[in-house]
C-alpha cells in the first residue's frame, strides 16, 4: 500500500493566460490554449493518438456556464474522443484529484498515458453570485445560514491563529506582497504587478486628479488604508485570491514510455490526498488543516522524502492566512512558526523555500478548478528552468512540491516533484 | 412520540430550532456528544444514540465580521456599512456549531475575542411570508 506500482513522469505542462477572460475566452477556448502551450514543451511532440484518456479537473461550470458533463467536450475539442474523459471535483482541488487519478490509472497499467485538464470561468456570474457558488464547497446546511462566506470561513480560521500563535494583520500582508512581487514576473498571471507598483499608480491617479494625495510610506500603510477594504475581518481585499477564468493541461506518462518524449522527464514520486469534516465546527483544531497534513503525510511517505528536503513548493494561498497555514501544516515550519520565515524573507524567490514563484492564488489568479494543475505547471517550468521573465529560481531544482486544498480545507492534494 | 423519540435526522434538528431548542446527539456507548445530529457515532461507530439538549453557553472559537455576504444576509440589509458577525462556538459540552453572533458592534472586530463567553439566541427572520429561526449567539 502507499506504492505506484510503475513510476509515473510529467513530460509536458502549459497554461493559458489567466484573467477575467469571459466572454473572448470560455472554457472551451481557454482549454485548447492551455493544450497549445503544454504540447509545445514535450521535447519530441506528442499527438492524440499517443493519449490514453483526458481526465479533466472543475469545479462548477454548472453553476458559473450552466454547463454539466465537461469531460466529453474538453476531450472532443482536442481530438480525444471517443477515449475515457471523466471528470472530478472537489471544490478549489479539483484537477489536483484529476492529476492524482491519472498518476494512479497509469501506475495500475491501465493507461499510459493521460492529459489532464483544469478549467475554470468565473466571470460568467457576477461577483456576488461567484461568492454564492464558491460558498456551496462549504457546509450549505449549517455554516451557510450563520453567514458563512468563503473568506469569511479563513477569516474565522485567522481569527483563531491569531489567537493562539499571536499572528498579525502585517504578517498576512507580507504573503501578498512577496506573492505579488512574483506574478509581476509572470506573463500568465492575472495581475502582473507588485503591492507597491498598484500604490504608486493610485498615488499617481490622485496626483493627476488633484485631490488629497496619503502619505504613505510603504506598502503596509497602503494595505492598513481604506484602499484596501475588509471583506471579512482580519481578512481584506488583497488577503485574498482573484476570480479568475483560466485553463491548464498536463500530460503524464508511464516510465516504460516515457523517454519517447523527453531526456528530462519530471518523475512524480508522490502523491496523497486527505480529507477533513465540510465544516470548520465539526473539526478539532481550527489552526490547522487534518487534510494537508494527511495527504503531505501520504506524498512524503510515497516518495521516501521529508520536509526539509522540498526545495520549491506551490501551496494554496487561495487567502493569505491560508499560505501561512499549509507552510505549517506540510511540515516546513513548526506551528506559530512560518511567520517568522516570511518576515526573514525565507520564502521569496531568492530564499532558501521559494514559496508560490508563480505569484500564486493572489497574484497568478485562482481559476478554482484549474489550480491543481497549474499548480503543476509552475513546478514544471521552475524544474526545467524555463519559467518567464526573471521568476526563474537561482538554483537547480531537484525536488519540489504542489499543495492544492479543496473548499475551506475538506479535502486536500499533496504532490511531490524529483528530477 | 415523545420529543426525544424524534428521528435522528436534520429535518427534526431543525424542527428544535423552529421550536428555539438546541438539541445535541449524546453517544450512550461512549459519551460522545455532538452537534449538530449524527445517527452514526464516528468516536465508536455506535448507533445508540440519543438527543440531549444543550445549556446553549459557550465561547468563541474563531470569528470573522463580514462586508461582502452571502445573498440571504445581503437579503437581511448587511453590507458594507453594515457588517454581520460569524462564529464558530464551543459549547460547554463540549460540541462546537457555527452560528451569526449578535450584541456585539461588527464595525469593531478588536471589541470581539476568541474565548469571549456566549449564549445561544434564536434569530427569527421573515422570509417570503414564512418565519424562519437559525441560531445565533450573543455575548453573556
Amino acid at each position: 500500500m502507499g506504492k505506484l506500482a510503475r513510476k509515473v513522469a510529467l513530460v509536458g505542462a502549459g497554461m493559458c493566460k489567466f484573467g477575467r477572460n469571459f466572454p473572448l475566452k470560455r472554457n472551451p477556448d481557454m482549454w485548447v490554449d492551455a493544450w497549445i502551450k503544454a504540447v509545445e514543451t514535450v521535447d519530441n511532440g506528442i499527438e492524440p493518438k499517443d493519449i490514453d484518456a483526458c481526465y479533466v479537473g472543475n469545479y462548477s461550470s454548472d453553476l458559473f456556464n450552466h454547463q454539466g458533463h465537461l469531460g466529453p467536450q474538453m476531450a472532443n475539442l482536442v481530438g480525444l474522443t471517443p477515449k475515457p474523459a471523466p471528470r472530478f471535483e472537489g471544490a478549489c482541488a479539483s484537477s489536483g484529484i484529476a492529476l492524482r487519478q491519472a498518476i494512479i490509472a497509469i501506475a495500475s497499467g491501465v493507461h499510459d498515458i493521460i492529459a489532464v485538464s483544469g478549467v475554470e470561468c468565473m466571470t460568467e456570474v457576477s461577483t456576488t453570485q461567484v461568492t454564492d457558488v464558491l460558498a456551496t464547497a462549504s457546509d450549505t446546511l449549517f455554516e451557510y445560514p450563520a453567514g458563512a462566506t468563503f473568506p469569511g470561513l479563513y477569516a474565522a480560521v485567522a481569527s483563531a491563529h491569531f489567537h493562539k500563535y499571536g499572528t498579525t494583520a502585517e504578517d498576512l500582508m507580507r504573503v501578498g506582497i512577496k506573492n505579488h512581487e512574483n506574478g509581476k514576473e509572470n506573463p500568465y498571471a492575472q495581475m502582473q504587478s507588485s503591492i507597491k507598483e498598484m500604490m504608486q499608480k493610485k498615488i499617481a491617479r490622485l496626483e493627476k486628479e488633484g485631490k488629497d494625495v496619503p502619505d504613505w510610506k510603504d506598502e503596509f500603510d497602503y494595505l492598513k488604508s481604506a484602499s484596501n477594504p475588509i471583506i471579512a475581518s482580519p481578512l481584506r481585499l488583497f488577503d485574498c485570491s482573484l476570480i479568475t477564468d483560466g485553463a491548464a493541461c498536463l500530460f503524464l506518462a508511464a516510465e516504460d514510455v516515457a523517454k519517447k518524449y523527453t531526456d528530462t522527464p519530471i518523475w512524480i514520486t508522490g502523491t496523497g490526498q486527505g480529507s477533513a469534516a465540510l465544516s470548520l465546527h465539526d473539526r478539532d483544531d481550527l489552526t490547522s488543516f487534518i487534510a494537508t497534513k494527511e495527504s503531505a503525510r501520504q506524498a512524503y511517505k510515497m516518495s521516501g522524502l521529508g520536509p526539509k528536503d522540498i526545495q520549491i513548493c506551490e501551496v494554496h494561498d487561495c487567502f493569505t492566512i491560508a499560505e501561512i497555514v499549509a507552510m505549517e501544516d506540510l511540515g516546513f515550519y513548526e506551528k506559530g512558526k512560518a511567520v517568522e520565515a516570511i518576515k526573514n524573507g525565507e520564502t521569496k524567490r531568492d530564499g532558501i523555500l521559494p514559496i508560490n514563484t508563480s505569484g500564486g492564488l493572489k497574484s497568478k489568479g485562482h481559476p478554482v478548478g484549474a489550480t491543481g494543475a497549474a499548480h503543476a505547471v509552475e513546478i514544471f517550468k521552475q524544474m526545467r528552468g524555463i519559467a518567464e521573465r526573471n521568476r526563474q529560481v537561482k538554483f537547480d531544482v531537484e525536488r519540489a512540491m504542489t499543495h492544492n486544498l479543496g473548499g475551506s480545507g475538506g479535502t486536500c492534494v499533496v504532490h511531490i516533484y524529483q528530477k | 412520540m415523545s420529543e426525544n423519540e424524534k428521528d435522528l435526522t436534520i429535518e427534526s434538528y431543525l424542527e428544535f430550532l423552529r421550536n428555539k431548542k438546541l438539541m445535541g446527539t449524546k453517544c450512550k456507548d461512549c459519551g460522545a456528544m455532538y452537534v449538530p445530529v449524527r445517527k452514526l457515532c464516528i468516536k465508536c461507530n455506535s448507533t445508540n444514540m440519543e438527543w440531549i439538549e444543550m445549556s446553549g453557553k459557550g465561547e468563541i472559537a474563531a470569528f470573522t465580521t463580514i462586508t461582502v455576504g452571502t445573498p440571504f444576509f445581503v437579503e437581511k440589509g448587511y453590507g458594507r456599512n453594515k457588517p454581520y458577525c460569524f462564529s464558530v462556538i464551543t459549547l460547554q459540552e463540549g460540541p462546537m456549531v457555527s452560528g451569526q453572533l449578535v450584541g456585539v458592534d461588527e464595525s469593531k472586530p478588536d471589541t470581539i475575542n476568541v474565548g469571549m463567553p456566549v449564549k445561544a439566541t434564536f434569530l427569527e427572520t421573515e422570509l417570503k411570508g414564512e418565519t424562519r429561526v437559525d441560531l445565533g449567539f450573543e455575548p453573556i
